[in-house]
């Protein structure tokens, strides 16, 4: 068995719960329709809206201007790496050449066939320049005559070579990197020298590719970057990090022809995004080529980008949450405080009903009273005239006759004082009320039900229950309400006990049990709320216990309910002998 | 003992007088304010049985009416609406109060009562 007791706050006073849409509601005619789910719905989809989307709008424009400056800066910086490593590698190389022509200027011909004199410039050459391996000096027909170097290379003949074709075009010719006879990796520089007898003659040197490597190993790369340089058929003329080794063709694109240098981005076969930054060497076969992983010069940013889209993620979550939530209370404010309105509504229009109903009793009782005494008085007077006079006094038919009128007028009497006593809803001043006389007066109105449905009704009233000051309408109503509830409850042939004792020096208890159908825990908790019905199918609006809560409570009292499912349910009500100094019994 | 029945019901009235001359108790009418103050003008009573309700004269007025005419008169008052505030209002301003319909013994008693306190 559980049970509740409901003194004080009102039930439905607590966070609504149950279901958002409530049965359209008729109160005198007017009908009364809230769609809060509708409103909740739209309201959270408004709120989320207005909120949410300025944010994710923000953000993605935030994310494609920082992503193009994150871009245009990675490319000016391949750019500015790629120009600067240009001109060193360009510095070098004309720095050769010049000391080259520094020789051939400086010394006749006649000098440089002195294969002595090359082999001192040779190691004056070394002592001041890196790379330098080998000097030669070539006649016009090709004919290696002096040679100063590590490898054997006097006599060597190179008029097929094609270098010495190009040579006798361009004053400087500076050779792709290749293996050679030594098969090792270098270049070929040579000078030419015009004679004034319109001979010429050619000054050779091979230089390591070390010189390259050292200049460009020097290069501080971020991203997985890779520096080498290419000749123009794309072969590697020095080695690389992750693009193949010197004298490999390499896997990308040879790019298109540029004075200045370029940035592009492109992919590798893998479908990685590369950057890619290169500068054609002016006079020589060579392109410098800078790769980057795009993706790891991204890195930062995309850190950068994480770190903002989780923000975004965790301020739309709290967004989205506080949203529901708040739209969620406010609108079970409006919906309880709508309730609580249209439970107003309903409580006037039944106390000016029973108002209404009470007036006209009591204009009908009072009006009956009349004609009721003038048939009493009659009849009285009929029994009276047996009595006194002789004609009829042993006529016990007439004398039965005028017995049986005075009887009926009595019934009449009583009906007609019931009528009136119940009319005295509209006196509002508390009374003293003796509990057993209104609960017979309240059972009175039921007798006749009671004794259709077989339903056995029993009262108990203890010898010390006292009188109480309190406001006999409203107790009146509370009583009716509750006993109602309890004829609702049971079956033809059930039982309903009334029972009224003391409780203590300051309150009486009235209990109302019934052996009907009970209810379930849930239902017993929402009893008293306003609109919660288990009748709605016979016509119940489920304001009847709402306002026998407010009743009790106008009159001080507290009202709690137990219940068992098929047991039965017991209504226990407390009232104060005299009313408390919260007005108890008078508005 | 010498009664004044006044109730806008002649019927009510005219029974009420023959039914109590019967229990030897010599009672005279008045269906109006009226004629019961013309009653008490010609001869003196006991005691007078008002109607709280009645067309014109209310009960109450007519006992201050009444009161100035015969001062040691007697009242009681009987209405057929038994609200507590007549009941109040009865209980204050007169000896007795009852309500309708009428017991004629529980009216004798009453009236027998008022006047031999």
């Amino acid at each position: 068995m559980t049970q509740s007791a409901a003194s004080g706050e009102r039930p439905a006073d607590r966070t609504p719960t149950g279901s958002w849409v409530r049965p359209d509601l008729e109160v005198e005619g007017k009908r009364y329709s809230l769609n809060l789910r509708r409103m909740w719905q739209l309201t959270a989809l408004l709120m989320i809206l207005v909120s949410v989307a300025p944010l994710v709008v923000l953000t993605a424009i935030d994310y494609r201007i920082t992503e193009k400056s994150a871009e245009s800066e990675i490319l000016l910086n391949t750019s500015r790496v790629v120009s600067n490593t240009k001109l060193a590698v360009e510095f070098s190389l004309v720095e050769r050449i010049a000391a080259l022509d520094f020789i051939v200027l400086d010394n006749s011909f006649d000098e440089l066939n002195d294969c002595s004199r090359v082999a001192e410039i040779l190691e004056r050459l070394q002592a001041s320049f890196t790379g330098f391996v080998d000097l030669g000096v070539i006649d016009s027909e090709g004919h290696q005559f002096c040679y100063a170097g590590p490898y054997d290379l006097a006599g060597v003949n190179y008029s097929a070579a094609e270098w010495f074709a190009d040579v006798q075009k361009v004053d400087t010719y500076i050779s792709d990197v290749f293996a050679g006879f030594r098969h090792v990796p270098h270049m070929v520089i040579a000078v030419r020298h015009d004679l004034p007898d319109g001979s010429f003659f050619v000054l050779r040197t091979s230089v390591e590719i070390a010189l390259l490597h050292k200049l460009l190993a020097n290069l501080e790369i971020s991203g997985d970057g890779d520096a080498f340089v290419i000749n123009r058929q794309g072969v590697l003329q020095t080695s690389s990090r992750f693009h193949g080794d010197v004298l490999e063709p390499l896997g990308l694109e040879v790019p298109a022809y540029s004075t200045a240098t370029r940035v592009y981005e492109t992919s590798d076969q893998g479908g990685q995004p590369l950057v890619v930054g290169y500068a054609y060497i002016a006079n020589t076969p060579f392109i410098l080529m800078i790769v980057n992983q795009k993706e790891a010069l991204m890195e930062a940013w995309s850190d950068t980008r994480r770190q903002v889209i989780g923000l975004l993620v965790v301020s739309l979550s709290i967004i989205v949450v506080v949203t529901l939530g708040v739209t969620t209370y406010l609108v079970g404010k409006i919906r309880w405080a709508d309730r609580q309105r249209v439970a107003a509504l309903h409580q006037t229009e039944y106390t000016s009903k029973m108002a209404s109903l009470g007036r006209l009793g009591a204009g009908v009782a009072h009006e009956i009273n009349n004609p009721l005494a003038i048939i009493k008085e009659k009849a009285g007077l009929m029994k009276d005239l047996f009595h006194f006079g002789d004609r009829y006094a042993d006529d016990p038919k007439l004398m039965g006759i005028a017995d049986s009128i005075l009887g009926s007028v009595d019934r009449c009497s009583a009906i007609t004082r019931r009528l009136l006593n119940f009319a005295r809803d509209t006196d509002t001043t508390p009374v003293p009320v003796d509990l057993a006389e209104t609960v017979t007066e309240v059972l009175g109105f039921m007798g006749k039900e009671a004794e259709y449905r077989s339903i056995d009704v029993v009262v108990e009233i203890e010898d010390d229950v006292p009188e109480i000051t309190t406001n006999r309408g409203r107790l009146q109503q509370i009583l009716l309400n509750v006993i109602n509830n309890a004829f609702a409850a049971v079956q033809d042939g059930g039982r309903i006990e009334i029972a009224v004792d003391r409780r203590d020096a300051e309150r009486v208890g009235i209990r109302v049990t019934d052996n009907g159908c009970g209810m379930t825990e849930a239902q017993r908790r929402r009893i008293f709320e306003p609109f919660f019905t288990t009748k709605s199918h016979h016509g119940g609006v489920g304001l009847g216990l709402s306002i026998t809560y407010s009743l009790v409570s106008e009159l001080g009292g507290s009202i709690a309910v137990e219940s068992e499912v098929g047991r039965g349910t017991t209504f226990h009500i407390d009232l104060p002998v005299e009313p408390g100094p919260k007005g108890g019994a008078s508005r | 003992m010498k009664v004044l029945l006044v109730d806008d019901e002649k019927e009510l009235v005219t029974t009420l007088a023959e039914r109590l001359g019967f229990r030897g108790v010599e009672a005279r009418w008045a269906t109006t304010g009226r004629d019961a103050v013309a009653l008490a003008v010609a001869e003196p009573f006991d005691v007078a049985v008002l109607d709280v309700k009645m067309p014109r004269v209310s009960g109450i007025q007519l006992k201050k009416e009444l009161e100035r005419i015969r001062p040691e008169m007697k009242f009681v008052f009987v209405t057929g609406h038994g609200s507590e505030e007549d009941f109040r209002i009865g209980s204050a301003e007169a000896d007795r109060y009852l309500a309708k319909p009428l017991d004629i013994d529980a009216l004798v008693e009453t009236l027998t009562e008022v006047v031999s306190p």
